[in-house]
């Protein structure tokens, strides 16, 4: 209900928005951006996400309860605010959906393929990756990012993410900062964050995983990453694999220090 | 007890040292293979996107190894090897304007999702062209009246189809995608482009 009343309103915005457009480009984004983070349906994947952490399933008929995701066993206050981080019972470094697989696996005894069937949702259910994931981030709120920076394997998928950066290849020669290496930028009328400098990481990791208004999806870091490697023309990235959870440890230390305040509401 | 807490600080402050934030790296050749490799083990062939897409070329690696400036005698050798790669048609290169105008609109085409063969040119992802389009974005220049200030002789139908087909042979660490040498564009497409940019009746000229 809440949610078609929100798309309607979201369909009449982009009319309204497109008139618009020509006069004052960036403050009717701006405003758009404030109206649409008035009317979030964020609370209500994060409820769907408690029921699944609770639920028991997989052959052990366990829930995630018990899954560590950093800050001791069952501990979610807080815990997402200082991932990624490096698991001793894993012996990586690990982003939050990244870990949440591995309890999967581990705690329910499911198999990665069986569980990463369906990591992205769409509009009509999202997938329940996204769901978790809200739950999980949505219980850091105020807590300053702090990911895991002291462990060797930590600073290591730290310099490896800044290398991977800012390191061209694919059909179009492109690497991260192709798009995101330069002030003021933008791709048709999307302002480009400078990703690698702290001042324009610290919003955007303080905001994934987020809402996105214009397709009506919930959306992690993981998707974000394995998008932009699709519009880069890339193969595709393994889902959760060291390469991608390198990137983000980069990226939130790089945003370090800033109140999460998400799940956020994008375009 | 006391060895592992003094490991631990010094753990802490090696990481105080040791971390780099808000500067781009200088990548070495080892940083170079630490990042293919990785790419290698943790990415996947998927549709039309292959795992060859992520093998190196020297373009490529010279502007990875000196931050997008290469020293001339590096680049200059690898830019003249790019333009002779240059497949020009035989006579006049200008298309039809109208179609270059669908071609520079749509950012459809080789990604994981797509079918094979030619898309579109993504132009307006980065460029802005014609003054009537006023959703353009801003990594590459404005090519507003391009060919109005140029003219449409054939040698600028040359270079403007030339750098279309590969923007490395003119300057090797441009960030524009090599559009006919990655197979992106068609010749036909990227005649159709050069009609685009250089037809006075374009909208890019009016």
């Amino acid at each position: 209900m809440r949610l078609a009343r929100l798309s309607a309103a979201a369909a009449a915005l982009t009319s309204v928005g497109a008139i618009a457009l020509a006069q004052d480009t960036r403050k009717e984004i701006e405003k758009y951006q404030r109206m649409i983070s008035d009317a979030s349906p964020v609370e209500l994947f994060e409820l769907e996400g408690e029921a699944l952490w609770k639920k028991k399933q997989g052959p052990k008929n366990a829930s995630l309860e018990q899954c560590d995701l950093g800050l001791g066993a069952g501990v979610l206050k807080g815990a997402y605010a200082h991932l990624p981080r490096y698991f001793g019972d894993a012996d990586r470094v690990m982003d939050l959906e990244a870990r949440l697989l591995h309890c999967m696996i581990t705690l329910q005894g499911r198999t990665r393929d069986e569980a990463t069937k369906r990591v992205f949702g769409n509009e009509d259910k999202l997938s329940e990756m996204e769901y978790l994931s809200a739950y999980v981030a949505g219980q850091s709120r105020g807590v300053k990012m702090a990911p895991g920076m002291a462990h060797p394997k930590e600073q290591a998928a730290f310099e490896l993410g800044r290398k991977t950066f800012f390191y061209r290849a694919g059909a179009w020669d492109f690497s991260c900062a192709s798009c995101h290496g330069e002030e003021g930028k933008r791709i048709r009328m999307q302002d480009l964050p400078l990703l690698f400098k702290p001042e324009y990481a610290r919003p955007v990791v303080a905001t994934w995983p987020a809402y996105r208004v214009s397709n009506s999806q919930f959306k992690t870091m993981q998707w974000r990453l394995n998008n932009c490697y699709q519009q880069m023309r890339y193969p595709e990235p393994n889902y959760a694999s060291d390469l991608t959870v390198a990137l983000t440890l980069f990226l939130t230390a790089t945003g370090e220090g800033e109140p999460y305040r998400g799940p956020g509401t994008k375009r | 007890m006391i060895r592992s807490t003094l490991s631990g600080t010094l753990l802490a402050l090696a990481a105080c040292t040791s971390v780099t934030i808000g500067e781009p790296p200088k990548l070495s050749e080892r940083d170079l293979d630490e990042v293919y490799s990785a790419l290698k083990r943790d990415f996947h062939a998927r549709g039309i996107a292959t795992m060859s897409r992520i093998e190196p070329d020297a373009a490529q690696r010279i502007c990875n190894l000196h931050r997008d400036n290469p020293p001339a005698e590096l680049a200059k050798p690898i830019e003249e090897a790019q333009l002779k790669a240059i497949q020009f048609p035989a006579g006049d290169l200008l298309g039809d304007w109208k179609r270059g105008q669908r071609i520079a609109e749509s950012g459809i085409g080789m990604q994981w999702t797509d079918k094979p063969g030619p898309g579109g040119g993504s132009c307006y992802n980065c460029h802005q062209l014609s003054p009537q389009q006023e959703s353009h974005g801003t990594l590459g220049p404005s090519l507003l009246a391009f060919g109005k200030v140029r003219g449409k002789g054939p040698e600028m139908q040359r270079y403007a189809y030339g750098k279309i087909f590969n923007a490395k042979a003119y300057n090797l660490c441009s960030q524009m995608p090599r559009m006919g040498h990655s197979g992106t564009l068609s010749e036909q497409q990227i005649k159709d482009l050069v009609a685009y940019l250089l037809d006075p009746a374009s909208p890019v000229n009016r």
